[in-house]
């Protein structure tokens, strides 16, 4: 044995690691962290599942507020020196992570939140659907670090197989199965074209690192650029179908619908991020000099997912429906910021990553707010979410209606809410980089779909005179909106966000455009 | 005996031809098929090409990065193939059949 080995040591050298630097990694593993103990107590305490219940969510929220700190202290770390790398060119520190784990980790928290009174209503199991969020979040945020191909596919996978189990979660109601599955299909599909993606951008380079690409494809001049394009295409198409971009977005209305309100809330606001990150890294950053090859399609993209966005929530009956047709239109609004992304990066103009980034932070608080109203409005069962159910609510319950009516206002864009202040942005930044048509579109799309969201506004202020009349005839009347704590605070919280970006948008500009700044070199 | 050399002769190239192929065929069987578990066999399918194609680089290009990159495939097919046989039972308890036409609940 000992032989043997002497004489395989000088032939097989010690196997090179990276050091691990744990700050970089703390927020990940404090999160990974808080999940797998929720897991082990889950299956270790089995007398007292109130303790398991209410430990959990101690846990929980212990390991985001940890990851949270961590996060901070690698924002001012990124502040003092700049972005960096480390784990061999694996990971970057810089302000584009730190801002789109920010975000994730805040949809996170507030999915936790609108996840407790559902839990509890629907009987479900807490721990599970506290690691299964806190996983998935883990996902997400290593996918906001990723500087190499391989680690944002497996962060990717990480991320999305949380999700299929998440929207599968309700396990006893069809639609919720149903969705999980029609997710499962479809994400695998992205997922493997997302992955042969890599492997073409690989062949035609020789390194998955993203770093490694943009220094191949400014050194050298590809005589055959088939491969790489071919590459980009699939890496386009394979992160579309998770950002929800049309035309790749045909599993959005119907996993939005079946899967619980909460797990909507949360996928929604937080998918967006995760993967908008990605897609700003990777074609912002390594593919920059191939821009003129990109910029035509994700034009088309921006446009298309405007257009579904727009038109097809206009003829929705179903609220859920109609706010994830919505999604694919806000898609299409971050896509004009990926579209002009380093275009504006000189002067006083704002680049489109900044606008991007600041649009993502806006439509994560947006979309968590709406569908916190719409899983309040929600009867056993997570049913009540036609738009008949909300006829006449703000006569019966006039706080619920104005929120919703508040979160609607700001994705329509109406001044004093943030989701104006966002959509401004991205256009400034498409003006600023010569791109008026894209701009126009996104006006006329904004415009229109201030229809659709006013359908709904309508819709609550109108009298419901079925119901008067019912009520007149001595029938029962609906059953009264609960608003449970975890929601309540969750609505509080967005809509106060909602404003306070909205009045005060400055200061949050400011930190977005400096996260564009403080890119890993 | 030259025309079996000549038969024999492979090229990185063609594993790359190979691949695309078997991609190709993944991805059309995925769209066309109903049967949810030949859907999912059309994932693998999709998956191994990728492993393929990323080995066949790896040699063309003397990098070992490539075949490390399969390694992470594998692993995450596996856990997919987990989660998404586990929703396919799920189902089959409910309505004895999984057909994509039965799943038809959410839609408008």
């Amino acid at each position: 044995m000992t032989a043997w080995l002497a004489v395989a040591a000088p032939i097989l050298p010690p196997i090179a690691t990276p050091r691990v630097d744990w700050p970089t990694v703390a927020p990940v593993v404090a999160m990974f962290g808080a999940a797998l103990a929720i897991v082990l107590l889950r299956a270790l305490v089995r007398h007292s599942r109130r303790l398991v219940d209410t430990t959990s969510v101690v846990l929980a929220f212990a390991g985001m507020a940890t990851a949270a700190g961590f996060l901070f202290y690698q924002w001012h770390l990124v502040r003092e020196t700049g972005g960096y790398q480390t784990f061999a060119g694996a990971v970057a520190v810089d302000g584009l992570a730190v801002f789109v784990q920010a975000i994730v980790l805040g949809a996170c928290a507030l999915g936790v939140l609108l996840g407790l009174g559902y839990v509890r209503r629907e009987a479900l199991e807490l721990p599970e659907l506290l690691a299964l969020l806190l996983l998935c979040t883990t996902g997400m945020m290593v996918m906001a670090q990723a500087n190499d191909l391989v680690v944002v596919f497996v962060a990717l996978e990480v991320f999305s197989i949380a999700l299929y189990v998440l929207s599968a979660f309700d396990l006893r109601r069809a639609e919720s199965q149903e969705a999980g599955l029609k997710y499962f299909v479809l994400g695998a599909f992205s997922s493997a074209i997302f992955l042969y993606g890599i492997a073409l951008t690989y062949g035609a380079t020789g390194t998955t690192s993203l770093t490694g690409i943009a220094t191949f494809l400014a050194g050298n001049t590809l005589t055959h650029t088939g491969l790489l394009l071919a590459g980009f295409a699939l890496l386009l198409v394979g992160l579309g179908f998770k950002v929800a971009a049309a035309p790749f977005h045909m599993w959005t209305p119907d996993v939005y619908e079946g899967a619980p309100t909460p797990i909507t809330a949360f996928m929604s606001a937080a998918t967006k991020a995760a993967a908008f990150g990605a897609l700003l890294r990777i074609f912002a950053g390594s593919f920059q000099l191939y821009v003129s090859d990109w910029r035509p399609v994700v034009f088309g993209l921006a446009v298309a997912s405007l257009v579904v966005g727009t038109v097809a929530a206009a003829v929705q009956t179903d609220v859920k429906r109609m706010l994830a047709y919505s999604s694919i239109g806000h898609a299409g609004f971050v896509l004009i910021g990926l579209q002009v992304a380093n275009a504006g990066a000189s002067g006083n103009r704002l680049p489109g990553t900044a606008a991007a980034l600041f649009y993502l932070l806006v439509y994560a608080v947006m979309a968590i707010g709406a569908f916190g109203v719409v899983q309040v409005m929600t009867q056993r069962g997570d049913t009540h979410h036609a738009l008949s159910d909300y006829r006449g609510l703000a006569r019966t319950e006039p706080a619920i209606a104005g929120l919703l009516t508040l979160f609607l206002l700001a994705q329509t864009g109406v001044p004093l809410t943030g989701g104006f202040v966002a959509k401004l942005a991205v256009f400034r930044s498409a003006v600023d980089a010569g791109q008026y048509q894209l701009a126009l579109i996104g006006m006329l799309a904004a415009v229109i779909s201030a229809f659709v969201y006013l359908r709904l506004v309508i819709t609550m202020y109108a009298p419901n005179s079925d119901a008067e009349n019912a009520a007149a005839e001595g029938a029962e009347p609906a059953p009264r909106v609960r608003i449970d704590p975890g929601a309540g605070i969750a609505l509080f919280l967005t809509a106060a966000a909602v404003l306070v970006l909205g009045v005060m948008p400055n200061w949050t500009l400011d930190i977005a455009h400096q996260a564009t700044q403080l890119l890993a070199k | 005996m030259t025309l079996v050399a000549g038969l024999f002769d492979i090229s990185t190239q063609h594993y790359f031809v190979v691949g695309a192929l078997l991609f190709t065929i993944g991805a059309v069987g995925l769209l066309v098929r109903k049967n949810t578990i030949v859907m999912f066999m059309c994932v693998e399918l999709m998956l191994n090409a990728v492993n393929l194609t990323f080995v066949a680089f790896s040699k063309a290009l003397d990098d070992a990065a490539g075949q490390a990159a399969v390694f992470f495939t594998l692993i995450v097919a596996a856990a997919e193939v987990a989660v998404g046989l586990a929703i396919i039972v799920a189902i089959f308890r409910r309505r004895q059949g999984v057909t994509a036409d039965d799943i038809d609940l959410l839609k408008g």
